[in-house]
């Protein structure tokens, strides 16, 4: 429950860009009007094709369930409001790879019917499985950023943990939904903080938050009645809120390359993502909804608003009135990490924290990149103690055996060392497709040893064949060989020379006699 | 200096060179690919496609052909990679792709173009990893999951309907590509607004 209490530890590296946050934490968290149209993305990068519930024409109720995973690993999506599905087509969707992936259509009614929910849960009494079972159907994922399926992380975790990590620290710029959430329904957090206890069996939950929000922290403290939870406030610096920089910060563990951080007993849930458990367990409320913070200097009205999945972009920023003339950007998530959105026409997904509408001014666009001057700059803000000009060098040159040996995949791709790089060079962009393409060549080779197999077995096979082909032949030959021997068994070499010696003579006399019968028939 | 004395540095040095040399002797057996033959290593970095494009019947038999000092550099499915796989293994340098035995393309599978196939199990036989289905008059298809894209299918087939088509990469399989290298002059630097 003390804050004074609780040592912090450090961690290498890290920068202090300028934070941005005050122009979207003016006013309370708005609620956005109901959007004509929704486009709910059913697709969960990394998963397979999921299975859609619904089909075009239908009519749905809000909550209702729109598509699952194709297994129980899957994630569900829920309808976010009543209308009718218009379609069920590709749609662009805020990603970097800006390719269109399935998206439902609903026609949303002018009415809101009523929500279809599941039965509140007490979950005091209520078993760990079953709260599990209970954030899975509700369709919880990772709302920091990640979006990896909470039931999926929560099942990994389950009597394995002893310390629950809630990451409010927010260190991006810009972004203040996780604060404003803390703010208003800090409550519910903490809710969610116990329910995290209760299923995982932890004895502890630190909540981690950066000593630049403090009315958040206030409101933290005024709910932080359980004596397992601790506020645990950290010094504000990128990228504090990254899961393994926060983890070093509150214990001092370092998680392991290659290791996560369930196996050294802790479990890291984000602020948005436990308010939406205490919603899904005490009130049976499924996922439909999230804070997104609506900011920049384009936006006239910039502040944090609950914005249904779904939602186009254009819609929340007219909402917001933007002044298109000013407007030159726009970013999905923070200006390190974010992804730059090439238009509006894209809905928001259960992974959208930020929307960033700015002018030239407030963030130009990055000079042209130049030679890397070596000045080591980005070696001294990397969070994870990387080389990145090494990294740069070698994935540069495509030389990918030597960025892997310098732990390239231990890169949180954070932008700090691009942030601080006096050449302006897109670090993160090289090491990004650096890590792609040493996936490929993982993936190329786990083909060539595949093909190599089949290739040997069926040359075994083609070889087995061949001999039983030649087996069977000589056996036919040696079935169809005594007929001769039979005339008579004793019979000798010289006597077959003489037999066949005079069946030639025969055929002879045959022929000579021949060619004088031929002469004549023509005649 | 006394012989006696002589004698004790003459057999301390032997032991120690029986110690270090018993170490080394050990650390050569145990290495991991000290076992494994060159031919071997060689192949392993081959793509495995069996397409016969660099003049071996078969990715094996160019390996051999390499261990033996040949051409490094005739293998279009490998492309690059496999070339500076091959020449680091080697140690001898790295070469362009030698065109005359084809270019590096995009990786492809083979297409059976359902419909027109007559079911004569000629692609069967000519597919070296067993990727396609069928029997004799009945239709034939592609496992494109198997398939290597080795392109040996597409001669013998009597009625020509089998193509060959880009490999599908979904979603999942998108990844970041390099910035483009900008050769640029001070000049070239965008405006500054000015607001």
């Amino acid at each position: 429950m003390s804050s004074a209490s609780s040592p912090v530890y450090d961690f290498p590296g890290g920068i202090y860009p300028p934070e941005n946050k005050s122009k979207s934490l003016r006013g309370p968290i708005r609620t956005t009007a109901l959007p004509p149209q929704l486009w709910v993305a059913v697709t969960q990068p990394g998963f397979a094709m999921p299975l859609l519930c619904v089909q075009a024409g239908e009519h749905v109720d809000k909550g209702q369930l729109l598509a699952r995973g194709s297994d129980s690993a899957g994630l569900l999506v829920h309808a976010p409001a009543a209308g009718l599905i218009s379609s069920i087509t590709e749609h662009a969707i805020p990603n970097a790879s800006n390719l269109p992936e399935l998206c439902v259509v609903i026609d949303t009614d002018a009415a809101d019917s009523n929500w279809h929910k599941l039965l509140p849960l007490d979950w005091r009494d209520a078993a760990p499985d079953l709260l599990v079972e209970r954030i899975a159907a509700a369709g919880i994922c990772g709302l920091g950023g990640g979006g990896f399926p909470t039931h999926q992380k929560l099942h990994a975790a389950l009597q394995q943990v002893d310390t629950v990590i809630l990451n409010a620290a927010e260190c991006e710029p810009f972004i203040t939904a996780d604060e404003a959430l803390l703010r208003e329904h800090a409550a519910d957090v903490v809710t969610g903080c116990l329910i995290l206890l209760q299923i995982t069996g932890a004895n502890q939950c630190l909540i981690g938050i950066e000593d630049n929000k403090p009315a958040a922290i206030a409101a933290l403290r005024q709910h932080c009645t359980d004596g397992r939870l601790r506020v645990v406030i950290i010094p504000a610096r990128y990228p504090s809120g990254a899961e393994r920089q926060l983890i070093q910060t509150l214990t001092g563990k370092e998680i392991p390359s290659g290791s996560l951080p369930v196996h050294s007993g802790i479990l890291c849930h984000n602020a948005g993502t436990a308010r939406a458990i205490a919603r899904a367990v005490v009130y049976g409320e499924q996922l439909l909804s999230r804070i997104t913070t609506l900011t920049g200097a384009a936006l006239l009205e910039p502040g944090n608003v609950e914005v249904l999945i779904g939602t186009p972009v254009d819609f929340l920023l007219q909402q917001a009135g933007v002044d298109q003339q000013q407007l030159s950007r726009l970013f999905c998530g923070g200006p390190l990490m974010g992804i730059e959105l090439p238009h509006a026409q894209l809905p928001v997904t259960k992974t959208t924290n930020c929307i960033i509408a700015t002018t030239q001014r407030e963030l130009p666009r990055p000079p042209p990149m130049q030679a890397c001057i070596r000045c080591g700059l980005c070696a001294d803000v990397c969070p994870v103690q990387l080389l990145p000009q090494q990294l740069y060098w070698f994935a540069r040159s495509s030389e990918l055996e030597k960025a892997e040996a310098y732990h390239l995949h231990d890169c949180i791709e954070c932008g700090a060392c691009a942030y601080v790089c006096p050449s302006h060079i897109p670090l993160v962009q090289y090491y990004r497709s650096a890590k792609a393409d040493i996936r490929d060549a993982h993936a190329r080779q786990q083909r060539a040893d595949h093909a190599k197999q089949r290739f040997e077995v069926h040359q075994q096979r083609v070889a087995l064949e061949h001999a039983q082909e030649s087996r069977r032949r000589t056996e036919r030959a040696a079935l169809a060989q005594p007929a001769l021997p039979a005339a008579g068994n004793n019979t000798s070499a010289q006597d077959v020379v003489a037999a066949a010696l005079a069946r030639i003579q025969a055929k002879k006399a045959a022929q000579a006699s021949a060619p004088t019968v031929g002469k004549d028939e023509p005649a | 200096m006394t012989p006696d004395l002589l004698l004790t540095a003459t057999l301390v040095l032997l032991a120690l060179a029986l110690v270090c040399g018993s170490v080394i002797a050990i650390a050569s057996m145990r290495r991991p690919t000290g076992n494994i033959p060159l031919v071997d290593r060689i192949n392993h970095l081959l793509p495995q496609t069996q397409c016969g494009q660099c003049g071996h019947p078969g990715c094996k038999p160019y390996a051999v052909s390499i261990a033996a000092g040949g051409a490094i550099n005739k293998c279009p499915p490998g492309g690059k990679t496999t070339i500076a796989a091959l020449a680091g293994l080697l140690g001898v340098d790295t070469l362009p792709l030698d065109a005359s035995h084809g270019v590096e393309g995009i990786r492809k599978v083979a297409y059976i173009r359902e419909p027109e196939c007559i079911g004569c199990t000629k692609c069967i036989q000519a597919c070296p990893v067993d990727a396609i289905l069928g029997s004799a008059k009945h239709m034939h298809t592609v496992i494109m999951s198997e398939c290597t894209g080795c392109d040996l299918c597409v001669a013998p087939c009597p009625v020509d309907c089998i193509d060959m088509i880009p490999a599908q990469t979904p979603l999942q399989r998108w990844h970041w590509w390099q910035p483009h290298n900008q050769v640029l002059i001070a000049t070239d630097r965008l405006p500054r607004v000015r607001v």
